[in-house]
């Protein structure tokens, strides 16, 4: 045992997948305690917020202290966040479109630009040959630029209690900075909102956790099965095996993924837990390993050791247990592998179709693909709601086929290098 | 020539059949012996004439498909579990390759300890048992004490053989098949598992069936030669009747197989 744990951890394809898989099921673990947000709480009010650092903007005003930095760059990078490039190409190709000659603008010098678009913009002016969508392009660019160039402070006001009339409470000039860490609220939303207002990241990270759970189950129930028909058929065999092999042969002619989608169907969406679902998935997965079991019994079952076994006078369940059992445990733990993986991948394809587990308690991975789909963030160009979730679900699949590749590698030594 | 005693193991029209229909093979085809007590019998064929298909079937460790098989007179039966492990008592066998006649995930004193547990002495202390697997250790020339705690890949195809042979030390049942047991030994690890073998048959006086396509090693060995082609026995008596007079073609050809030393050997017959 010690022996082979050793040759295994030597293979460095099964120690790369176990490293990721571990890794993976660190983060899991280690992440909640970290990050104590619920999963499924919706926080944004809206869709698809982008990745980022989210600071309150009114806990950043009222800050304990604002900082004066002299930054050199601070102007431009005010003034490029608002006017980019390609608006400025846009504002130029406006002003000769109205009459400026060419020659005169100069789109590199902010200030002389913003005075002829000053000097020459009409926003009710709709210049011939301009479709519409452009000319409300350039009342958005003309109303983003308004007070581009002000050098005057933002006033806080805030209305007297009696009269009703603003009042200056404080001004914020255009060199005050916050720390980020005196804000009383900055939350970092790492993979951004769903299309739900709901964090991504957290989200992902319970659905990995979830998914992983229906991997184990639904490959432990379709191990478990399998394995025991297939020692069942193989070592007893006669009618016990036609038997056995009868129902083996009915499941594999019925497509496993058509059976799935009809049972999760008839199940109904209120009694779809995630283990119900794992045990749909386990319950429709076990018939090649109860095969390829089967034969690899009866390639044992006339072996020596085991006439030996017999002719010591030991009882049938002894001699499965301890004279076949051991000689085919790699290969029951490699298909256990494959199982959990491909567990994984049924859940999402299940959830994918709409039949995952129902969408109110736990997310999985297969539902947040659902929910992207259903919101077309893959057609809004909202990666982040959908890109880590297959990212996800590759990695966890193939660190599981790559420790499985290299356990294959230590057990069969026809192929190892 | 041995007086024969009783006849210990029978068989009338024993017959194995492989498949159905177009696939059928028929492996041993209505034979009848009938095995004495206390006598050396070789069953010799060559590969595929269902030597080993006919010794499964002696051992009980398959199902005849036609005929009888009588053990101590009295139909065999092995129509329960707790039937077999009683002819099991009797009957035991050693198999061809040591390699794979063990378990490799137990260390081999489990071996010897089932043989004790099936001797009905499960609940001995632990020195007795010591004892007993020592004593069997060194009647093949073993020494208990280098081996226990080992498993079967750390010792060599001759001491697995000489241990199975400790096994049948232990177990002393009537009757002993031993298939081909020397075939995949080195020659002069091979004498001396026949010397135990001979050894252990005179120290306990029990029936040997030796199964072997070594014509000349039955001769060495045996009281009566049963010659085996395509699954029926072609010729069978004593072995000097069968070796020096031998009647069929099939034994003549055999015996002309054997390499001689001092002799060209004759290879128009194969």
């Amino acid at each position: 045992m010690q022996h082979t744990l050793r040759q295994v951890f030597r293979s460095g394809k099964f120690i790369v997948g176990f490293s990721i898989l571990m890794t993976i099921l660190l983060i899991v673990i280690i992440y909640p305690w970290v990050v104590r947000h619920p999963p499924l709480q919706i926080i944004g009010q809206g869709t698809f917020f982008p990745p980022g650092i989210y600071v309150n903007v009114y806990d950043a005003i009222h800050a304990p202290t604002l900082y004066t930095l002299n930054l050199e760059d601070a102007a431009a990078n005010r003034i490029g966040n608002k006017l980019r490039q390609e608006d400025r190409v846009a504002m130029k190709e406006w002003l000769v479109a109205f009459g400026v000659p060419e020659d005169e603008i100069d789109i590199d010098d902010t200030e002389k630009l913003l005075a002829l678009w000053e000097a020459n913009y009409n926003p009710d002016l709709r210049l011939p040959g301009m479709t519409f969508a452009r000319h409300r392009y350039f009342q958005r660019v003309n109303a983003s630029i308004d007070g581009l160039l002000s050098t005057e402070p933002a006033i806080i006001a805030a209305p007297n209690s009696e009269t009703g009339a603003l009042e200056q409470k404080a001004l914020i000039r255009q060199t005050d900075y916050a720390n980020v860490d005196e804000v009383a609220n900055v939350r970092i939303l790492a993979l951004g909102t769903d299309n739900f207002g709901r964090d991504v990241l957290t989200q992902l990270v319970a659905a990995t956790a979830v998914s992983l759970v229906i991997g184990l189950v639904a490959g432990l129930i379709a191990t478990t099965i399998g394995l025991t028909l297939g020692l069942l058929a193989g070592y007893i065999g006669g009618l016990v095996d036609d038997v056995l092999m009868f129902f083996t042969n009915l499941f594999t002619v019925i497509p496993t993924f058509v059976l799935l989608i009809l049972i999760s169907f008839s199940i109904g969406q209120d009694k779809r837990g995630a283990i119900t679902i794992a045990m749909v998935i386990g319950f429709t997965s076990w018939v090649w390993t109860a095969r390829a079991v089967r034969s690899q019994v009866l390639s044992l079952r006339n072996r020596d050791h085991v006439n030996l076994s017999k002719l010591s006078g030991h009882s049938v369940p002894r001699i499965i247990l301890v004279d076949i059992l051991p000689y085919i445990a790699s290969y029951v733990v490699m298909a256990f592998i494959l199982q959990v993986s491909s567990g994984i991948l049924a859940e999402a394809g299940l959830s994918i179709l709409g039949l995952g587990p129902r969408t109110t308690e736990t997310p999985t991975l297969g539902l947040m693909m659902n929910w992207a789909m259903i919101y077309q963030a893959h057609i809004l160009g909202k990666w982040w709601a959908y890109l880590p979730v297959l990212v996800t679900i590759a990695l966890v699949s193939f660190s599981m086929n790559l420790m499985n590749t290299g356990l294959d590698q230590v057990f069969n030594p026809a192929l190892r290098d | 020539m041995v007086n024969k005693g009783n006849p210990c193991l029978s068989g009338r029209g024993v017959t194995k059949i492989f498949g159905f229909g177009r696939h059928k093979t028929i492996a041993v085809d209505h034979v009848d012996f009938d095995f004495h007590e206390g006598e050396i019998v070789s069953i010799v064929g060559e590969s595929g004439s269902g030597k080993t298909t006919l010794a499964k079937m002696l051992l009980g460790l398959i199902s005849v498909t036609e005929g009888e098989i009588y053990f101590q007179g009295k139909k065999r039966d092995l129509s329960s579990g707790r039937k077999k492990q009683e002819y099991w008592r009797n009957i035991q066998a050693i198999f061809q390759d040591p390699f794979s006649s063990y378990n490799i995930f137990h260390k081999i004193d489990s071996v010897l300890l089932d043989c004790i547990r099936m001797r009905g002495g499960g609940n001995l202390p632990r020195e007795k048992k010591v004892e007993m697997m020592t004593e069997a250790c060194s009647f093949v020339n073993l020494k208990f004490a280098e081996l226990t705690n080992k498993y079967p890949f750390e010792l060599s195809g001759g001491q697995m053989q000489r241990l199975m042979i400790a096994r049948i030390f232990l177990l002393k049942p009537k009757i002993l098949v031993a298939d081909e047991p020397t075939s995949m030994i080195d020659a002069c690890s091979r004498a001396t598992i026949l010397d135990y073998l001979m050894k252990l048959r005179n120290e306990t006086g029990m029936t040997l069936i030796f199964i072997t396509h070594d014509i000349g090693l039955a001769y060495y060995v045996s009281d009566t030669i049963y010659i085996m082609e395509h699954g029926r026995f072609v010729e069978s008596g004593s072995a000097d009747d069968v070796i020096l007079y031998p009647k069929h073609p099939y034994t003549r050809r055999l015996i002309s197989d054997v390499p001689k030393i001092y002799e060209e050997w004759d290879l128009s017959t194969v």
